[in-house]
């Protein structure tokens, strides 16, 4: 007989992989990928295809020749950050520009920190926030969609929703008077309204959050905080003053809400380890973004809001622990027969 | 909703192979090797040397203090010798090797298949007993039953709660004992009420068990105080920690005993065991283990003596398989891997498993994505992924506050982790420096 193998227990897996997790985010956002093609065509094909073929040369070129080790590439988290990335992109971005994008994405928010499960910040985020300080022109102009569909750089422009409001307010315009301008709620959720990629269609959004939670690929307490929270806080202060400050429908459907709280909070190595922790930094980032839409000086604010609580994300750790096992008073009820 | 424990958790493939194959009764072995070492606690006192001639159930090692156990002869014949072999944990410790001649049993044993229901033992005289007859918590935590029964001064037990989950995948001894000698097993839960002196049990049993559930519900109907609890199927179910709150809703605090919270755990085998020891004067000499793999020809459950060759148990179950990778005492979450199949069975031995080639190596380890996953499985509330992290480091105060001792070795963050970590490796590690700190810090106040 030959050897037996000696290796302490569990001696089963549950065949759950790293692979299986990228990949199954990137089979999560295909809903809301095909709804971008839908809306915007070629140029969401040139976006997406760029970002992600940018990112992958980019972590391999990295990985291979500055870190000498095996490239990664096939785990497919280059994939899920450059497909992120597009997401957050306007669908009539230049090349270069997505490019540049791509390199500080995966050179500065992932690789810089040593890789996959290292990074502080959620790589895409740190990608599309440099872009929108160092090209803030060409990341706010948004083709409008279905009628730009067969145009890449020349496709019409128009305003996101937020934009519309967040002008129309600051020059003293009633907001009865704008939500006549905008989309109609109805299709705010299919997508019909302008801005990047990945968050006009909220229901292609909502699939994809079905399948991480099937999958258990995440867990419910990063996206129901987020948009609990937005709701809340949006909700009060509608009632308080409904002709200054929009609507929680608005402001779920309105912008990158939905795909910020599905899929860029959850990024599994800059967000915490503990539900509570979980629950603590979804509620922070549900406030910080209405907030910053309510008070800052741009329309959007989600990525701002995540970026923010990334930065918490280690303080979290420290000081919110697991629920422990044997917390609970010994005997806070007395057994009935 | 069924009742379930509040934290983590996993739901394993169960693979209960031999769940139908009624208990045989495995031929007696030609030599079997009985350590005297098969219970937590010090190691037995050998009362037998070379030549000595033994009799089936004749105590042939005397429990060594309070935290011990006494072992029986499990066969009738001479003693050859006492010798080192290896045993389950792949340590080499004395055991004594006795030739088998006949099956000639001790005086006063009684060998007949009637149940003997009438309880006329007292309190006292069942825990002496149970000491007297060797037995240990078959569950495979093998804790000598006895001291579980004596609560320290202080202390009241409320009710009794009787482990017949089997979370572990494969395995199905506690099952078939359920099915097959109900009867006797619930006479074994009235003899540990008894003993107690306590007025209700509760017998917890997995809802993948509906036979085992309706079968006990019914012999139970009729005696007062005893319920069944089915629970949800989900492992570490057959925790202690985790058994008690599925059933009473009570969380026993880190670092302290069940009877914290009023309640006594013990398995249903060793329930079976204290029928035998208490109604018919046998001691510990048998019990159930179960043969199992994907590849096994002949799954099944078998009667067997302490001491027999682990591969005797393989041969009655159609020999070692061709594409055997790996052979585990015990189940797979909490089992073994033994070095040789020669390995005696021992009282704690519920299972043998087999594991073909391909289900036997790990998978490459990567680093940790902190995906969280093995945070929320642990149903004791820990941090695994930190725990290894502090444990590799050697950061022993911070991994101390972080309860690493808490640790129940259900190897749930292990199977969980999508980087194939070998978390639980570390924590075992970590739990074994952290345990020695804290002793000497105590030794060292007194
Ligand atoms: S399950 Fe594995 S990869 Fe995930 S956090 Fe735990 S150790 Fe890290
Ligand atoms: S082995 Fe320990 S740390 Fe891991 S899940 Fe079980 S109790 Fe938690």
């Amino acid at each position: 007989m030959e050897k037996l193998i000696v290796s302490p227990s569990p001696h089963v897996h549950s065949g759950d992989s790293v692979k299986k997790n990228m990949y199954g985010v990137i089979i999560a956002l295909l809903p809301a990928l095909a709804a971008s093609f839908w809306f915007f065509g070629l140029g969401a094909l040139i976006v997406t295809l760029t970002s992600i073929a940018a990112c992958l040369l980019f972590e391999h070129l990295i990985q291979v020749y500055l870190f000498k080790r095996p490239s990664t590439i096939s785990d497919g988290s280059a994939i899920v950050t450059g497909l992120l990335l597009a997401m957050n992109l306007p669908s009539n971005l230049p090349l270069g520009i997505i490019i540049i994008g791509a390199a500080v994405a995966i050179g500065i928010g992932k690789m810089s920190f040593g890789g996959l499960g290292q990074n502080p910040f959620n790589p895409a985020l740190v990608g599309r926030v440099f872009l929108l300080i160092s090209f803030p022109a060409q990341m706010t102009s948004w083709p409008t969609p279905i009628i730009s569909r067969t145009a890449y750089l020349d496709a019409t422009t128009g305003a996101t929703p937020l934009s519309v409001v967040k002008g129309g307010l600051i020059s003293g315009t009633p907001l009865s008077e704008l939500m006549a301008q905008i989309p109609s709620y109805k299709d705010m959720l299919i997508g019909t309204m302008g801005g990047s990629l990945g968050e006009v269609a909220a229901i292609a959004l909502l699939l994809g959050l079905a399948y991480l939670l099937i999958k258990k690929i995440i867990t419910w307490h990063i996206p129901v905080s987020v948009v609990g929270s937005v709701i809340i806080l949006a909700g009060i202060m509608h009632l308080a003053d409904p002709e200054v400050y929009p609507s929680p429908t608005f402001h779920v459907l309105s912008g990158g809400l939905l795909l910020g709280a599905f899929f860029m909070a959850t990024d599994y190595s800059s967000s915490p380890m503990a539900n509570k922790g979980m629950l603590t930094y979804g509620v922070g980032i549900g406030v910080l973004t209405v907030l910053i839409r309510t008070f800052g000086s741009y329309p959007e604010g989600v990525s701002f809001a995540i970026l923010i609580m990334n930065s918490f994300t280690p303080l979290i750790n420290k000081y919110i622990k697991p629920k422990r096992f044997g917390e609970k008073p010994a005997i806070q009820k007395a057994y009935k027969n | 909703m069924l009742k379930t424990f509040s934290l983590g958790g996993i739901h394993p493939e169960e693979n209960k192979l031999s769940a139908d194959c009624e208990i045989e009764v495995l031929p007696l072995s030609p030599v079997v090797k009985v350590p005297i070492s098969q219970h937590i606690g010090a190691p037995a006192q050998a009362l037998v040397k070379k030549g000595d001639i033994v009799k089936t159930g004749q105590v042939i090692a005397k429990s060594s203090g309070f935290v011990s156990a006494n072992i029986h002869s499990p066969v009738s014949g001479t003693v050859e010798k006492l010798e080192e072999v290896i045993d389950s944990s792949g340590y080499r410790r004395t055991a004594i090797i006795i030739k088998s001649e006949g099956d000639e049993w001790e005086e006063g044993i009684d060998r007949s298949p009637e149940i003997k229901r009438e309880i006329s033992s007292g309190k006292e005289e069942i825990i002496k007993r149970i000491a007297e007859a060797g037995i240990v918590g078959l569950g495979g935590a093998t804790f000598p039953s006895h001291v579980k029964l004596s609560p320290p001064p202080g202390q009241k037990c409320e009710l009794l709660i009787i482990n017949g989950v089997e979370c572990e995948p494969y395995l199905t001894g506690d099952h078939r004992l359920m099915l097959e000698k109900g009867e006797e097993v619930l006479i074994g839960v009235q003899l540990l009420m008894k003993a107690l002196d306590v007025k209700r049990a509760i017998i917890g049993i997995e809802n993948n068990k509906p036979d085992a559930i309706k079968h006990i519900t019914n012999l139970s109907k009729d005696i007062e105080g005893i319920s069944v609890q089915p629970l949800k199927v989900q492992y570490p179910q057959g925790g202690e920690k985790q058994l008690i709150e599925a059933c009473i809703g009570r969380q026993v605090p880190s670092g302290k005993l069940p009877i914290e919270v009023g309640a006594v755990v013990h398995n249903v085998g060793t329930s079976y065991a204290i029928y035998e020891a208490i109604q018919k004067n046998k001691p510990l000499i048998e019990r159930v283990v179960t043969v199992t793999g994907k590849s096994v020809k002949k799954p099944g459950n078998y009667l067997t003596r302490i001491g027999t060759p682990v591969s005797d148990l393989i041969e009655a179950a159609g020999g070692l398989p061709e594409d055997t990778g790996k052979v585990i005492s015990g189940g797979p979450m909490m089992g073994k891997a033994l070095s040789t199949v020669d390995v005696p069975v021992a009282k704690g031995t519920s299972g043998v498993l087999i594991m073909p080639d391909e289900l036997s190596s790990r998978k490459p380890v990567q680093d940790c994505i902190r995906c969280a996953k093995c945070v929320s499985v642990c149903s004791m509330g820990l941090s695994p992924y930190l725990l290894m992290a502090l444990s590799e480091r050697a950061i022993w105060d911070s991994a101390e506050e972080e309860k690493v001792l808490d640790c129940i070795e259900c190897g749930s963050c292990s199977y969980i982790c999508p980087s194939s970590r070998p978390l639980l490796d570390y924590i075992r590690l970590g739990k074994s420096k952290v345990g020695q700190i804290v002793r000497s810090r105590t030794t060292q106040q007194q």
